[in-house]
């Protein structure tokens, strides 16, 4: 295993699914429902029994909408707050409506929700407005019941594969080259549609730790996606807005107020004291915890050791069970209890990501891209808060509309040189002897990301980081050397973080104003909606670089009042509330 | 511009007495979603998993999904 073999194989099918973690699979199998006789091809990096952000499970649904509970009107009309009116807000309300019946669906796989003595699902309020958080107590077996489905409906899994570029033609998408992670021999793969769900840019700011595999998110989800739409030509939307999540320090893994806070659990100051009247992420939240952890009452806590046993013995078993269990050894390796202590918090390292902000690949409403027959579903398109659910939810809008336009063309015509093209790109670090290892090109520019484009925004710094990118570019592309198949392709994801470095920089730049919060606060540029009440698009330039235009927010579907507009600015508990 | 080999200590380790990799098991290889574990052959010629590249999310599926309960995953030293 490992050893550089030679090779390169060509399959056909009708439907190709890049990603298998929790869009991917959704859309492989509402395609397959949908036209029994496609030929679905479901790739993926790692192995899907284990793939993406929810590897080992999620303990709840962040944004379901509940009958009961919350209508479709009150959520996208939240979610339309919370990311300061730049939203397209057809793909939420089809969301919105249509996500309970994915819950009944999941539910159906055998995935189980937290419900009530009357077997009503348990919804509970985190949100500043609306009530939508559902915990999964037993989250931990979603991958297992995703992955038996796969196996029922027949879905043809590659694992170990990663897709490096995407093929057009003829004005659509012709397929994907795909490079093995073991071997690296190539797999052309052409197919009359493609769904992406390869995740967030997860591994583009350096986490504290200095460790690389140390991320917030799974750190193999390092923005494939995105570097191949972007290389594809498709157009990605508000990059500016970045990711960037409260986490427990150091373990940089949520902290889990979703879970916490319906139990009496919160996010304080060093004093004990609450500073934000709610914990749902938003960009306002987060410039509100940076300015607790920049102050003198910082750093800033997850606080539980208020609260009865048994109510920290459930948070803890849930906690400590799902998503990120090893959570469990981190606070018995400091000695740290949430009975006794307070759990010091931290930011994350900054990242792309529309599921917990809205960064990501431009689609619509039916998760189309901008290029005909390409589709992107999950963290890395553009709906903004997507969480676990969205990403269902719009990768079975993508399996769907792909099903039908798969059944309307053939297989668009390529240019046999892209192949041999991206042949030459892939293996160049396997041709030299000797130089620089992915793992310092990666280094390098993850430390300068988080040197020059970590929030607070500044002009200057975003230039100079530019520069600095450049040079790295130049090394990787001079003098990167890969000395087998896992370090080709540590070699190929170092170049998807750097052309990602280059998109947060470049659309950093271009919107000159503040928004979102913490997420793009340009020191230099106060809110501006007379001139950037917009989305930004950046496609691939004819230069070959970042290209920028804005796009107009599309009518609202549920208006907004004036006096709601800015709720998500009212964040900060007012000092006689925190007194008490 | 030579390459050297810089030691690190591993977050998974292995209890070569319960891997069962010698009967043809790789699952914790297969889970991995880094990709980070291999198989090697040990000095008595029996075979055990171990880390080959240290690059690990510490998210548990090699010692949740192992059959023989031999896969131990602790936090990196950097973060611990």
């Amino acid at each position: 295993m490992d050893e550089i073999l030679d090779g390169l194989t060509q399959i056909d099918c009708d439907i190709l699914v890049i990603g298998g973690g929790t869009a991917g699979p959704m859309a492989a199998l509402k395609a397959k429902k949908k036209n029994p006789q496609a030929n679905v091809v479901l790739l993926d990096k790692a192995n899907v029994k284990r793939s993406g952000a929810i590897s080992m499970g999620m303990d709840g649904l962040n944004n379901s909408v509940i009958p009961g509970y919350a209508t479709p009107e009150q959520y996208t009309k939240e979610i339309t707050i919370a990311n300061d009116g730049i939203v397209d807000q057809a793909a939420v309300y089809r969301y919105a409506q249509e996500c309970y019946g994915i819950i009944r669906e999941l539910d159906g796989f055998g995935i189980r929700f937290q419900k009530d003595q009357n077997g009503e699902y348990d919804v509970k309020k985190v949100h500043h407005i609306g009530t939508y958080v559902l915990p999964m107590p037993n989250g931990d077996t979603v991958k297992k019941a995703l992955y038996r489905q796969l196996r029922k409906s027949r879905i043809n899994v590659v694992n170990r594969y990663m897709a490096t570029r995407l093929l057009t033609g003829e004005g659509r998408i012709a397929g994907a080259i795909c490079v093995n992670t073991r071997t690296a021999e190539f797999l052309v793969i052409r197919a009359k549609a493609v769904i992406m769900g390869l995740g967030a840019a997860g591994r583009l700011g350096l986490p504290t730790s200095g460790y690389l595999f140390g991320t917030y998110e799974n750190p193999s989800n390092s923005g494939e996606g995105y570097s191949m739409a972007y290389h594809a030509g498709a157009g990605l939307a508000n990059l500016e807005c970045y990711q960037i999540n409260p986490l427990i320090k150091d373990y940089n893994g949520p902290a889990c107020a979703y879970v916490a806070g319906p139990m009496g659990g919160y996010t304080s100051n060093a004093q004990g004291e609450r500073f934000i009247e709610c914990d749902y992420w938003s960009g306002q939240m987060m410039q509100e915890f940076y300015d607790e952890l920049q102050s003198g009452k910082g750093p800033v806590f997850l606080k539980l050791n208020h609260l009865a046993e048994e109510t920290v013995s459930e948070i803890e078993r849930v906690l400590h069970i799902v998503e990120r269990p090893t959570r469990g050894h981190f606070h018995a390796g400091r000695g740290t209890d949430y009975r006794r202590q307070m759990i010091e918090m931290h930011i994350s390292e900054i990242g792309f990501c529309s599921g917990h902000s809205a960064s990501g690949v431009f689609v619509d409403d039916h998760a189309r891209t901008t290029i005909p027959g390409l589709y992107a579903a999950g963290d890395m398109a553009n709906v903004p808060h997507n969480y676990m659910l969205g990403a269902f939810t719009h990768g079975a809008f993508a399996g769907e509309d792909a099903a039908d336009f798969m059944g309307e063309v053939d297989f668009a015509e390529f240019d046999l040189a892209d192949v041999e093209a991206e042949r030459a790109r892939v293996l160049a670090p396997t041709k030299r002897d000797d130089g620089i290892p992915p793992n310092q090109i990666e280094y390098k520019t993850r430390r300068l990301v988080n040197d020059y484009l970590q929030p607070p925004k500044v002009t200057a710094k975003m230039e100079l980081a530019q520069k600095r990118f450049a040079e790295v570019r130049e090394d990787m592309e001079q003098g990167m050397v890969a000395r087998d198949a896992h370090e080709l392709m540590r070699a190929l994801e170092a170049a998807s973080i750097l052309d990602c470095a280059d998109m947060a920089a470049s659309a950093s730049l271009y919107r000159t104003e503040s928004r979102w919060g913490l997420y793009h606060n340009r020191v230099e540029y106060a809110r501006d909606d007379e001139n950037w009440f917009c989305h930004t698009l950046l496609t691939k330039g004819a230069d070959g670089l970042p290209a920028h235009e804005k796009r107009a927010v599309e009518p609202y579907v549920v208006d907004i009042a004036e006096d709601e507009k800015d709720a998500y600015y009212k964040q900060r508990v007012d000092a006689s509330v925190a007194a008490e | 511009m030579p390459l050297v080999q810089t030691a690190t200590s591993v977050p998974v380790t292995i209890d070569d007495a319960k891997c069962i990799a010698d009967k043809g098991c790789t699952v914790c290889v297969d889970v991995c979603p880094l990709d980070v574990l291999r198989i090697k052959e040990l000095a008595d010629g029996t075979k055990t998993a171990y880390m080959k590249y240290d690059e690990c999310w510490y998210c548990m599926p090699c010692e949740a999904d192992c059959p023989t309960g031999a896969v131990t995953v602790t936090i990196p030293y950097l973060l611990k």
